[in-house]
């Protein structure tokens, strides 16, 4: 029978190990806080003064009220001036500047006419963390512009729809993702990294360092040990998030905007699914270093090909379907979700269930592999 | 059914490690309160053995009990009855040596634990130490916490694996004395080790050499079913007797004791013509001695190695 005196000791134990070992405590708070502040002010550092060249081919008093706004809103820097598409093109690619403004002709007098013209801002989004910042500023500085010119007998064009409107290009990197797009992402891969790696490790210590032998030469149950060895981890990924979530709404700003049972059920299911991986890995290893290497392994596509790194819809359709084994991908999708989007439980149940099922199929493997024995 | 008094009962069990047998075909008989020695060279399988009769191991083939419950299928049932001390340090080098006990104690669901871990604290005078980490033991005492938790939990059977390599001389007579005091209370004891003084202490002794039993029977039988004839002797300039000896017909093995040599041959006639020969120079002392358990084992450990060859050849 299950004991929970047995269940209480191993899990007892673990807490025990794990204070006593300075360097991985250490490093599980230590990498979120780490991460986020190494990703989060590479985002949020929200650079102004960009170079930005104009082409113009209309003046008037709308113009200069928009590009005065610009310049006023520290952003954008104007270097100079292009006249031909190939010109500004040139400048971006070779990174001279980070914004083309293009003012079409007639411009003025289009907007007098309620003809709507277009300001294109062409904008390097290569480096999405350098065009972030601006793009979004461009709307707030338009919206300026109109309500300080647009008066008197031009008043009546200040109604929306406004007289003209911004077009933003961003080349390079179509999904141009924010700081609060890739906030999301990095939690469902710092949970990733540290829950495999230390729960894979945790368990073939075991086996490497002898203690295994010991421990199941006794009356002990395979679920005693199992879940007296992972729910501490699940501690830890709690202790992870919540420093991870406060980080994130604090120094980032980052919106919660959704729902929190939804994301507590979900992330629920994203750490088990993990630790379970974990498992499925200290079951496939023989020592501490391997059990590494595979975490190390699973991790790789987990950055690449969870929408992470590169946007999930650009994948050829290969990677799409590696992805979608993928846990992260699930999760992802349902944080951004929720934090973002103003997800609530009905909103996930599609990444839930994804998740469910990879979950599924890993502890099946596991619970296959596992030996109560030392064959 | 087994006979009711045997603790441990199994025949022909084999282990296969990838294509090699470990284990072959081995039978094992131990009465209940019995001290049974578990000899035989490194790497013969002795380890290996114990860890199928626990259930840590499945093996290949073979069956048995281990008292009275089937070591295939209650395995469970076993471990609840038996101690068992690996050759390898197994305890939490990061816990403490109370925590370690403890930790067993409730492994085992003990109703008296904290009184049993303060009992095995004093008796084995760690009490003002129970703080310390179990990793910074020396080697020894580290042997000496081993035992003692693998013992708490009172078992039946206790299945010891070398417990004595590395722990002095007095511990090793302490413990020993344990032993016996266990035996005596009709605790069962089946101990491997590669010390002949250790050996002597059996009631019986199993020996096995690649895999196989080469012979068992109780320690004072043992030198004379193999049917070894020894002399001993002793004498100036023994260095070149030895070598002399070694190439001499009829002369099995020699063994060196400090300044004392043990000759001995399966062939009693043979050796005593080539001791009598030897006799005539009349420079060395030469008496008829009876053959020990060392002579013993030193002649199966000759033979096993031919039987490696064998082996080797096989694999
Ligand atoms: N898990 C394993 N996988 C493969 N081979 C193994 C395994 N365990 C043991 N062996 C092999 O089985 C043989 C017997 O090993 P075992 O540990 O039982 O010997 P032993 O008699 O206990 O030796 P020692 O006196 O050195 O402790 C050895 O050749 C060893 O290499
Ligand atoms: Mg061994």
């Amino acid at each position: 029978m299950f004991s929970l005196a047995r269940f209480g000791a191993v899990l007892f134990k673990e807490f025990v190990q794990m204070r006593r070992d300075r360097v991985t405590f250490g490093m599980m708070i230590g990498i979120p806080i780490m991460q986020l502040l190494l990703f989060g002010f590479a985002i949020n550092s929200d650079p102004k003064n960009l170079p930005t060249l104009v082409e113009m081919a209309d003046t008037g008093p709308v113009t200069r009220a928009v590009l005065k706004g610009m310049e006023t809103s520290d952003y954008f820097k104007f270097v100079g001036t292009v006249t031909s598409k190939q010109e500004s093109d040139r400048a971006l690619r070779e990174g001279s500047a980070s914004f083309v403004v293009v003012i079409p002709a007639n411009f003025e007098r289009d907007a007098a006419r309620g003809l709507r013209p277009d300001i294109l801002l062409s904008a390097d989004a290569s480096d999405p963390a350098a065009a972030s910042g601006a793009v979004s500023a461009m709307t707030g500085i338009v919206q300026v512009a109109i309500n300080e010119t647009l008066t008197g007998p031009l008043q009546f064009a200040a109604r929306a729809p406004p007289p003209f409107s911004v077009s933003i290009h961003r080349q390079y990197n179509p999904e141009g993702k924010t700081a609060t797009n890739i906030v999301p992402g990095l939690l469902a891969i710092i949970l990733s990294m540290t829950m495999v790696m230390i729960t894979a490790v945790a368990i073939v210590r075991e086996t490497e360092k002898g203690t295994m032998e010991a421990l199941i030469a006794t009356p002990v149950r395979p679920m005693e040990v199992m879940l007296g060895k992972i729910i501490p981890y699940v501690f830890v990924g709690y202790v992870q998030t919540f420093v991870f979530l406060v980080a994130a709404r604090f120094l980032f700003d980052v919106p919660f905007t959704g729902s929190f049972l939804a994301f507590f059920v979900g992330f629920n299911l994203y750490i088990v699914v993990n630790l379970a991986l974990g498992f499925l890995i200290s079951t496939l290893s023989k020592s501490q270093m391997q059990a590494m290497q595979i975490s190390f392994f699973t991790l790789l596509p987990t950055i690449l090909l969870s929408g992470f790194m590169f946007p999930f819809a650009g994948m050829p359709g290969w990677a799409q379907a590696i992805g979608s084994a993928i846990p992260a991908t699930h999760f992802l999708r349902l944080t951004r979700k929720v934090m973002l989007k103003a997800g609530s439980l009905p909103d996930i149940t599609g990444d839930m269930s994804a998740i469910a099922f990879i979950m599924f199929v890993i502890v099946a493997v596991a619970l296959m592999r596992y030996r109560q024995t030392l064959d | 059914m087994n006979a009711p008094e045997m603790a441990i009962s199994v025949r022909g069990l084999t282990k296969v490690f990838g294509d090699r047998k470990v284990v072959d075909d081995f039978d094992m008989e131990v009465p209940k309160g019995a001290i049974y020695g578990f000899l035989g060279p490194n790497g013969s399988g002795k380890t290996t053995t114990i860890r199928m009769m626990c259930g840590l191991l499945t093996p290949n083939g073979g069956q048995g009990q281990c008292l009275g419950y089937d070591i295939l299928t209650e395995s469970r049932r076993i471990k609840e009855h038996v101690g068992y001390m690996t050759q390898k340090f197994s305890l939490y080098e990061d816990l403490t040596i109370r925590e370690n006990l403890d930790f067993i104690g409730r492994m085992y669901r003990m109703k008296d634990r904290r009184k049993k871990v303060d009992q095995a604290l004093l008796d084995l005078g760690l009490a003002d130490r129970a703080k310390q980490l179990a990793g910074t033991l020396s080697g020894g005492w580290k042997q000496r916490l081993a035992l003692a938790a693998c013992m708490l939990h009172s078992p039946q059977l206790l299945l010891l694996d070398e417990p004595t390599a590395g722990v002095d001389p007095k511990a090793r007579r302490d413990f020993w004395d344990e032993i016996r005091r266990l035996s005596a209370r009709g605790v069962t004891v089946l101990v491997s080790t590669h010390y002949m003084d250790e050996a002597v202490q059996c009631d019986a002794l199993a020996y096995i050499a690649y895999g196989k039993k080469l012979i068992s029977g109780p320690a004072a039988e043992i030198p004379k079913m193999i049917g070894l004839s020894t002399w001993r002797v002793d004498g100036p300039d023994i260095n070149a007797l030895e070598a002399e000896l070694r190439t001499t017909p009829g002369v099995g093995q020699v063994a060196r004791f400090g300044a004392v040599l043990h000759v001995s041959g399966t062939d009693a006639a043979a050796l005593d013509r080539a001791v009598s020969a030897q006799k005539k120079r009349e420079t060395h002392n030469w008496k008829r001695k009876e053959a020990g358990l060392e002579e013993a084992f030193i002649y199966l450990m000759a033979g096993a190695s031919d039987n490696f060859t064998e082996f080797a050849g096989k694999a």
